[in-house]
């Protein structure tokens, strides 16, 4: 146990997500050290995230104003929508640089046993988008586990009578790995996904 | 430090850490056990696609001492598939709802882990099997299972003759406290008159006859699910939180 400020500062950095108490120390001390110009930059962008991020109210992305990145720029078409489920996964995509339409974010998947269903997505905001007739194209992005193709089979189903082309990211074989190695559902979702090779 | 190889079912996943999952199974040797599986939410993970719910697997454990269950838990460091049910059962959503109220079911009435219940388990495995071949409505599967549970963990509920004094039915008088159908002499406050057509309804699930149960009214069917939920509900002390997203 250290005195005062110093154990403040190990609990407060202990409660980060996979910062364990060793962790905690070595970053504290770490700070503790630093230059306290670097010290009061960490400190000042840390205020800022918390007053200044804000949910875009038309994708759900994370944003600094009322429409985020993706939601303000004209160049996005707004025809195509893909749905993902946490910030995070814009981010992942965006690092492709092959979609160039526009992102709904919903907040999780639906998981029954974990008390998680529709409603507690931004599901109802989805369908709002949906209803002027913009949108011809849904790309359904969700997390390619149980959760994720569950809350893509609910869509899929919720959005049929609106009449768009519904797709689903390809699964398959990771790029640079031997097949020999692969799990058979993730082989056989590659071989139910496969794709004619025209050259 | 030991070795342990047993099959069982995927009932629930949680993330732990960067990219690793606790996975609770059901397995046939030592009923319910929680295992860390290292790395399977990359995607470059071998055997992250074999640990989703509903998955049928064969698992080999890693324990630091003699027992599979006991202090920490244990480690999964690899696993087979004997039946991917998953695909099947999640292209469909009122069967991954009915599913899901499945999984949980087990995993509730398997409180303590590593104590054996084979029974729950083929049980389990037998409703998943029915719920992916879609031969029956997804509903009916889950009630037939939820009323099969009952029974092997020595709740079944009587559907004929009155669960009190036990006087040839049919009897009228349905009480989940009773323990089923009651006669006019044992009725409890508070017992409902169901119809007869949903009382035969789920003496035929939990009987195994699919025959007239695939050809009950939707509004038995309704009736019926309803009474097994209060049933499971009152003997399980609390609800299930999926079965109310169970799509009726």
């Amino acid at each position: 146990m250290y005195e005062g400020v110093v154990q403040d500062l190990i609990d407060e950095l202990g409660r980060l997500p996979g910062v364990g108490p060793k962790s905690a120390q070595r970053i504290a001390f770490h700070i503790l050290q630093a230059d306290p110009a670097d010290v009061r930059r960490l400190a000042h962008v840390l205020t800022e995230v918390k007053a200044k991020v804000r949910f875009c109210k038309v994708c759900g992305n994370v944003a600094q104003d009322e429409l985020c990145r993706v939601c303000r720029d004209p160049r996005r078409d707004p025809a195509v929508i893909c749905v993902v489920e946490e910030p995070k996964d814009v981010v992942a995509i965006e690092r492709t640089r092959e979609f160039r339409g526009k992102y709904h974010v919903l907040g999780g998947a639906i998981s029954p046993i974990d008390g998680v269903g529709p409603d507690d997505l931004r599901i109802a905001e989805l369908l709002r988008r949906l209803a002027d007739g913009t949108v011809t194209e849904l790309i359904l992005a969700t997390d390619p586990n149980l959760e994720g193709e569950a809350t893509a089979t609910y869509l899929a189903r919720t959005v049929k009578p609106m009449g768009l082309r519904v797709t689903r990211l390809a699964s398959g074989l990771p790029v640079g790995g031997d097949l020999e190695y692969a799990d058979e559902v993730t082989l056989g979702r590659a071989f139910e996904g496969r794709r004619l090779l025209d050259v | 430090m030991s070795l342990f190889r047993d099959d069982g079912i995927v009932l629930r996943t949680q993330k732990l850490g960067e990219a690793d999952r606790i996975i609770t199974l059901l397995t046939r040797r030592h009923g319910r056990v929680r295992a860390v599986a290292r790395g399977v939410r990359r995607t470059k993970s071998k055997f992250g696609a074999r640990l989703e719910p509903f998955s049928h697997v064969d698992v080999q454990f890693f324990v630091r001492g003699g027992e599979l269950v006991g202090r920490g838990l244990p480690l999964c460091t690899q696993s087979e598939t004997i039946a991917p049910y998953g695909g099947a059962i999640v292209a469909d959503y009122e069967c991954y709802t009915a599913g899901t109220a499945m999984l949980e079911t087990a995993e509730r009435f398997t409180d303590h882990e590593g104590e054996p219940a084979v029974q729950q388990y083929l049980l389990l495995v037998g409703a998943l099997r029915t719920l992916a071949a879609g031969d029956h409505d997804p509903r009916l599967v889950l009630d037939a299972f939820l009323l099969r549970s009952l029974a092997v963990n020595g709740y079944a509920p009587s559907f004929d003759d009155c669960a009190k004094c036990g006087m040839t039915g049919p009897n009228r008088f349905f009480s989940v406290g009773a323990g089923g159908v009651v006669c006019g002499e044992c009725r409890v406050p508070g017992s409902v008159v169901p119809s007869r057509e949903a009382l035969e309804l789920l003496g035929a699930l939990l009987g195994g006859d699919w025959e007239t149960a695939d050809a009950c009214e939707p509004r038995h069917c309704r009736e019926g699910s309803g009474l097994v939920a209060a049933y499971l509900q009152w003997h399980l002390e609390r609800g299930l939180r999926s079965l109310r997203f169970v799509e009726k």
